[in-house]
């Protein structure tokens, strides 16, 4: 595929808000996982929670998405300088011309479950100020962030469980190689609620202790929140030195069942090897692997194997979920943006939690923090359905 | 962007199969609202089948009817799922549940719960490893659907078939998100010419808010406007009908995507 620029990203989740306080706190190895106490929630569980979000409400015009959900959108969107180079971009391209294209599993979910709570006793209606197109609806995120940001063109979630903002970069690059916009507001979002961690923990998925990617001992996931956003725009024929690009995106269904991966990583493995291909990149051109790494026995063990078979065990990679949780819908905009930092600071982000890799796990597993200069990763994002989307992103020049 | 139509799937109220649809569709018979008739696919195996919701049986009903009028293999072609509602019932008793004292959520249910579930079995149905992806657009479900559709047979030059699926919600949501039936429907489309192509597309997004195209048929009409991604219905009754048309699908409140049907051979 034609390399994309992305000069302008945004991010917050539990490790802080905007890139510099995720970055110093992966370089500080200091994790965002705490002991979880989220609304009525009682589960023997750890969460990624973000703390800025009880001081935000929603921009007063679009006061009908008020959701944590759109919340969390809003801050992370103005972040990192983020909004004002989409209104710069807008005014070069068009707001026609801007496709916005939204990773989330579950959207404004939380707000239907606590408008269930409050349905009338007798009719069981549900309350009067409860919105479900701008809150529930799984468009809603996109329908927000497109009004937020000012622009019109062609918008829509993509819902592919953990895949979800992975993907986005996939159908935002078919969007503006087909000259549907000539640029894209891409990203995910997802926020606390009681769907996930009571669904996690009712399949047995969700760790009692802070998660440990690629552990002996890893027993499961810690449930984080947060948002990422990027801006996609054409490259000049030549990238400028450092210019950060997406080379790549490859995706997979692996066929085999709903909340299982793979056994031996089949999926995995055919959406690395497409996200090669389309970056023209051989295994031995990528420096840093940001590994799906939930920390489920399952995942890990699946994704090892496929990331072996492809790289052989030399390649240094890590799970940043120890640090972050696992965002779910916004987990691989969460992971493309650390990795992208990881090739701005020249830090490989070592694992946290871990402390005896399983020895059936071969791939080369960082749990300290690495100074190295990193000029192409890999970011891969799995999910329910067999869903699988790998990135490649890297530096110019 | 041009894309090549291969095969169509249907069913919906009074809707039953592209083949049994046409004649409605195209206005030459008299189009009655009947529930619509969702069969089991066979494809999943009976412990899996027991498991899936509606929105799942939707999808591969259709799907299934469409690959084989398009003449080609589901294992190896792309998909485009997209739905403004997903699968409600499973979200309200996920809810209902949540707002009880127990809070015990099934995980079978949990695992339907995910927007992509019917990929998700589409994939493991017809042993598919290709690329898959589940969008929503709330009322536009269907256009953002066919526009993503259509971009990645031109970009990628490769067959993909779009599956489009709506259930309604049960009470107390559908109260606040009316949606009168279930629906689904599959357009597989190629990059260029094969023999079972019967029909291309034209399709373009525009910039401008415009009326969409209705279904002559005032019974038709009202299903178009009643469930999200039966807004397909005057491009299948462009198809049906076999002759030149132009179908406007409304894309948010300011955009609108404009669909040039034409016959082939």
């Amino acid at each position: 595929m034609q390399p994309l620029a992305i000069n302008h990203f945004s991010i917050v989740n539990s490790l802080g808000a905007g890139a510099r306080s995720v970055a110093s706190a992966l370089r500080a190895r200091r994790s965002g996982l705490t002991a979880c106490d989220f609304e009525s929630v009682v589960l023997d569980t750890w969460i990624g929670q973000v703390a800025e979000l009880d001081e935000v409400r929603v921009r007063s015009d679009l006061d009908a998405y008020d959701c944590r959900n759109n919340r969390l959108a809003q801050l992370g969107l103005e972040l990192d300088g983020y909004a004002a180079a989409v209104s710069a971009a807008r005014e070069k391209y068009g707001a026609q011309r801007i496709g916005v294209f939204m990773g989330t599993s579950t959207s404004g979910i939380l707000q239907t479950e606590l408008a269930y709570r409050r349905r009338d006793p007798h009719s069981g209606a549900l309350p009067a100020d409860y919105r479900y197109a701008e809150t529930q609806n799984t468009f809603s995120l996109a329908d927000f962030v497109q009004r937020y940001l000012g622009l019109t063109g062609p918008a829509f979630v993509v819902s592919s469980a953990c895949s979800s903002s992975a993907k986005v970069f996939g159908h935002a690059a078919r969007m503006m190689a087909a000259g549907v916009c000539d640029a894209a507001v891409v990203g995910g979002v997802d926020s606390l609620c009681l769907t996930t961690l009571y669904g996690f923990n009712s399949l047995g998925l969700t760790s009692r202790a802070p998660c440990r990617p690629y552990d002996m001992e890893r027993d499961g996931i810690s449930i984080g929140e947060g948002a990422g956003f990027a801006l996609l725009e054409k490259t000049l024929a030549q990238p400028a030195d450092r210019a950060m690009l997406l080379l790549g995106v490859g995706e997979s269904c692996d066929a085999y069942h709903m909340s299982t991966p793979h056994p031996e990583g089949l999926g995995a493995k055919l959406a690395m090897q497409h996200a090669l291909d389309a970056a023209g990149l051989a295994p031995a051109d990528i420096d840093y692997i940001n590994l799906h790494g939930t920390a489920t026995k399952a995942n890990d063990a699946s994704e090892d194997k496929a990331v072996c078979e492809l790289f052989g065990a030399a390649t240094p990679s890590s799970s940043t979920k120890g640090a972050t949780g696992h965002l779910l819908g916004a987990a691989g905009i969460t992971e493309a943006i650390i990795s992208m930092l990881a090739i701005e600071q020249g830090v490989l982000p070592g694992g946290m939690h871990t402390e005896n890799i399983d020895p059936a796990l071969h791939s080369n597993y960082l749990r300290e923090n690495r100074d190295a200069r990193v000029k192409r990763v890999l970011s891969n994002s799995f999910g329910f359905g067999g869903s699988n989307c790998s990135l490649v992103l890297g530096a110019g020049g | 962007m041009r894309v090549f139509v291969e095969g169509v799937g249907l069913l919906g109220p009074g809707l039953d199969g592209w083949q049994a649809s046409r004649a409605l569709l195209a206005g030459t018979a008299a189009y009655a609202a009947t529930p619509t008739v969702v069969t089991a696919s066979d494809l999943l195996p009976a412990a899996e089948r027991r498991r899936t919701g509606l929105p799942v049986k939707l999808a591969l009903a259709a799907g299934c009817a469409a690959f084989i009028h398009a003449g080609r293999d589901a294992a190896t072609t792309a998909t485009v799922f997209t739905s403004s509602s997903g699968d409600g019932e499973t979200l309200h008793q996920i809810c209902a549940t949540l707002a009880s004292p127990e809070r015990e959520i099934s995980p079978t249910r949990f695992h339907n719960s995910v927007h992509n579930a019917p990929a998700g079995y589409w994939s493991i149905a017809t042993r598919s490893h290709a690329p898959s992806s589940s969008l929503c657009c709330h009322d536009a479900s269907f256009a953002a659907g066919l526009l993503d559709a259509a971009a990645q047979v031109a970009v990628d030059g490769k067959a993909v078939a779009l599956i489009a699926y709506d259930q309604p919600y049960p009470e107390p949501l559908h109260a606040v998100r009316p949606i009168s039936a279930s629906f689904g429907m599959t357009l597989v489309m190629a990059p260029q010419a094969t023999e079972h192509v019967f029909a291309t597309l034209d399709i373009s997004f525009v910039p401008e808010k415009a009326s969409a195209t209705r279904m002559t048929d005032s019974g038709l009409d009202a299903l178009r406007a009643a469930v999200p991604v039966a807004r397909c219905l005057p491009l299948l009754a462009a198809l049906a009908r076999g002759a030149s048309a132009v179908v406007v699908l409304a894309y948010g409140e300011k955009n609108h995507l404009r669909v040039a049907v034409a016959p082939w051979q």
